[in-house]
């Protein structure tokens, strides 16, 4: 008589062993696979205990959050000051602009914010009607709000006193403005047959990529007014701003010209048999491409120039951060925590603008890598 | 039947079709147009010149300076001239922008090579400081060090220890300074001749190894003789170098190296927002090397740290060294914002002490740019040699 020995039967399966899956194998190979790694673990775990719960204490449990003088804010010795940061924010955003004007500020804000809404959205249609506005229109609408024109009743407002996230975002916004179409031009001069051409983008280039800022800008207050005459002397902001403009153009020429470089000499061999001339070419075949690969790089260079709008405290124009720094010098507001309030918000308002950028940025090249990531 | 030679036709063609017509015109009325600013902007310069009695030239530079400076590398007092003060300015450009480089460059790399852990926290944690310092201003990181962190210190009687004779309050940072007695040149000597050795034994080893294929583990026995004869040197001699530690004396700490508050505080910053820029260098390098690379290199049985050495950081500095050239160039360009805190370098001594006393905005921001043009120069053709010298050599 045989033995059945072989099973005709299918056992039942058995769930995977309980160190190679879930969660507590994840937790062991990711944190603790080896006593180094374990011992980074722990460094990490302490870190973050030593971070996190004092800035929770700081920020939220140990705060002042009410009140109206800065006696509220002693009262709370640990925590932040937010009764100081309600008093002043008006202040940090417009400055010194008359209050009674201040809507010509929100309404140039509002209809910059939707015309770049319209330029950044991919599927709002309209590209070329929308960058009309925003690199033209706007920046006439804006001089005339801004600054007013007696003719059409709006009294004039003196950029001395302008202040604040104005100051910054308008810097930040004609830099912008002026610097991209600069840089391109600059960009294409370098990559030009015409020697001359060529060697005056170069200069323009070198020179103000391998100066600091705060000398452009220590040159924009000291230097121009002697070089101009003496009937025509544009107030300190225009003259920073200029300075800002074109050092932001010189790195812009650089991030341009390598996509100019990228670009393959079929495409240029291509619009030439085809009959284009230059601005043709570079206008309808090249550029399209070209910009489209360095976008982040240009908007990362958008963000060195937003933060470098701060440097304009140096020379003593009332931007965001020197706003923040001189109110935390108000004998009303001292406490011991004032200071740190003040420079936390301001810390949070540059990383909120930065890092929305820097999203957009990688966000874009996700979009524009979609064709060949596979 | 016999061809003509082709006549050299010429179709007309107008003048501003021809290509070569349209170039140089353009040319020269870009050549004409820049020549009539300066022309201008020269005219006016002279005008204005004379109308405010400015007299130009770099005269000034040899008058009495008459300011103090609160840091140093050699002897300045307030009679010096004012060259010597923008010299001082300049030796401390450098001080920071050597120390900068060196500590950025290995914080840049730690973190660095920390966002691409397995390790999901640390990877978290450095990526988080990354972004934290790249999306806030410099400027801000700087004032905040100085007049948040260091100025709120408690003063010299309160100082804060940090181990090893160092001491931290608001008037600096106090360190032990060496002194060298009577036989300490013979540690030095020692020193020159481990480092002759080793260098002798790197030569013989790397020889050794294109002809043999054998390894030999140069730096661990440079390390160990190093170590060895600097012992046996110090012991030797009845230990000539002494430290003098800073000590409170009254109301102040003397003795000891004194390191100003402002330099703490630029380096600080400078250091840490630089290094989160060289971090995501460093990421992108390495990253840039192709999994294949480590795959081969594991299947001819390299170990980790093999792998890491000879295939993977080769070629990975290839693709860091060019971008890395300019953070140290930003790094140097930055250490201007020493004018917010008060620092003395080149910029605050000369461009903003100088410049208040003098008035000579023309000459001063000339050769302010001029410097920085040279320092930039100097460390991008440095950085450029090097990136040459471990350059992919192609056929």
């Amino acid at each position: 008589m045989a033995i059945a020995y072989v099973n005709t039967q299918l056992l039942p399966q058995q769930p995977p062993p309980r160190a190679a899956f879930g969660m507590v194998a994840w937790i062991r190979s990711t944190f603790f696979s080896s006593i180094a790694n374990a011992l980074l673990t722990l460094v990490c775990v302490w870190v973050l205990y030593r971070v996190i719960p004092p800035m929770v204490q700081f920020f939220i449990t140990d705060a002042a959050w009410y009140g109206t003088t800065r006696e509220d804010c002693i009262a709370a010795p640990h925590g932040a000051c937010y009764p100081y940061l309600k008093a002043r924010f008006w202040q940090f955003v417009y400055g010194f602009y008359p209050e009674t004007e201040r809507w010509r500020v929100n309404v140039t804000f509002f209809v910059a914010v939707a015309l770049l809404a319209g330029l950044l959205i991919p599927k709002v249609p309209h590209k070329q009607w929308n960058a009309l506005a925003f690199f033209i229109g706007l920046p006439l609408m804006g001089y005339i709000l801004l600054s007013g024109w007696e003719l059409i009743g709006l009294p004039i407002v003196g950029t001395h006193q302008w202040g604040g996230v104005l100051v910054t975002l308008v810097v930040a916004s004609v830099g912008i403005v002026v610097s991209l179409p600069l840089g391109v031009v600059l960009a294409l001069g370098r990559q030009s047959h015409m020697p001359i051409v060529r060697a005056f983008s170069i200069i323009f280039i070198e020179f103000w990529r391998g100066v600091p800022l705060i000398t452009v800008l220590f040159m924009a207050k000291t230097m121009i007014p002697l070089f101009l005459p003496d009937a025509l002397s544009p107030d300190q902001l225009l003259r920073a701003m200029v300075g800002v403009a074109f050092f932001t153009a010189a790195y812009l020429a650089e991030v341009v010209r390598g996509g100019l470089q990228a670009m393959p000499k079929g495409q240029f061999e291509g619009a030439k048999a085809l009959g284009l001339n230059y601005p043709q070419m570079m206008g309808s075949v090249i550029l399209p491409q070209a910009l489209k690969t360095v976008i982040p790089g240009i908007v990362n260079s958008f963000i060195a120039l937003f933060k470098d709008t701060s440097l304009l405290l140096i020379i003593g124009v009332f931007d965001f951060l020197l706003q923040v720094s001189v109110s935390l010098r108000d004998p009303n507001w001292a406490s011991p925590t004032t200071m740190y309030t003040g420079f936390s918000f301001a810390a949070l308002f540059y990383f909120l603008c930065c890092y929305g950028m820097s999203r957009y940025s990688k966000y874009m090249e996700y979009r524009l890598g979609a064709g060949q990531n596979r | 039947m016999t061809q003509t030679p082709h006549k050299h036709t010429r179709t007309s063609v107008m003048p501003w079709n021809n290509p070569t017509v349209r170039a140089v015109t353009f040319q020269v009325l870009l050549v004409l147009g820049v020549l009539g600013c300066l022309y201008i902007a020269g005219s006016n310069l002279i005008q204005n010149l004379q109308s405010q009695k400015i007299t130009t030239g770099f005269g000034f530079l040899e008058s009495k300076a008459g300011f103090g400076i609160t840091q140093s590398l050699i002897t300045y007092n307030e009679d010096s001239t004012y060259a010597r003060a923008a010299f001082v300015g300049l030796l401390n450009t450098c001080l920071v922008g050597g120390v900068g480089v060196v500590l950025a460059t290995i914080i840049g790399f730690i973190i660095g090579i920390a966002r691409l852990s397995k390790n999901l926290l640390l990877a978290t944690l450095s990526s988080g400081y990354v972004e934290l310092i790249r999306n806030t201003p410099l400027l801000l990181q700087l004032i905040f060090w100085y007049m948040a962190v260091l100025q709120p210190l408690p003063g010299p009687r309160q100082s804060l220890d940090l181990g090893a004779g160092v001491l931290l309050n608001n008037r600096g940072l106090f360190m032990p300074r060496p002194e060298f007695l009577a036989g300490s040149q013979w540690i030095g000597i020692a020193l020159g001749l481990t480092i002759f050795a080793s260098i002798i034994l790197a030569q013989w080893a790397r020889a050794r190894e294109l002809k043999t294929g054998q390894s030999f583990p140069v730096w661990r026995i440079s390390f160990t003789l190093m170590c060895g004869l600097l012992m046996l040197a110090y012991f030797a001699t009845s230990m000539p170098i002494v430290f003098e530690t800073p000590k409170l004396q009254g109301f102040n700490i003397r003795g000891g190296v004194t390191i100003i508050p402002e330099f703490v505080a630029l380096v600080l910053g400078l250091v840490l927002y630089t290094a989160a820029f060289i971090a995501e260098v460093v990421r992108s390098g390495i990253v840039s090397v192709s999994k294949g690379q480590t795959e081969a290199a594991a299947a001819l049985g390299l170990q980790r740290g093999q792998i890491l050495r000879y295939v993977v950081v080769p070629q990975a500095m290839r693709v860091i060294i060019p971008p890395l050239t300019n953070q140290y160039l930003n790094l140097i360009k930055n250490s201007t914002l020493a004018v917010a805190i008060g620092y003395p370098d080149f910029f605050q001594v000369f461009t903003g002490t100088v410049l208040n006393q003098t008035g000579q905005a023309l000459e001063i921001v000339a050769v302010t740019m001029v410097v920085y043009l040279l320092v930039s120069l100097g460390t991008s053709s440095l950085m450029n040699w090097y990136n040459a010298r471990i350059a992919l050599v192609e056929r």
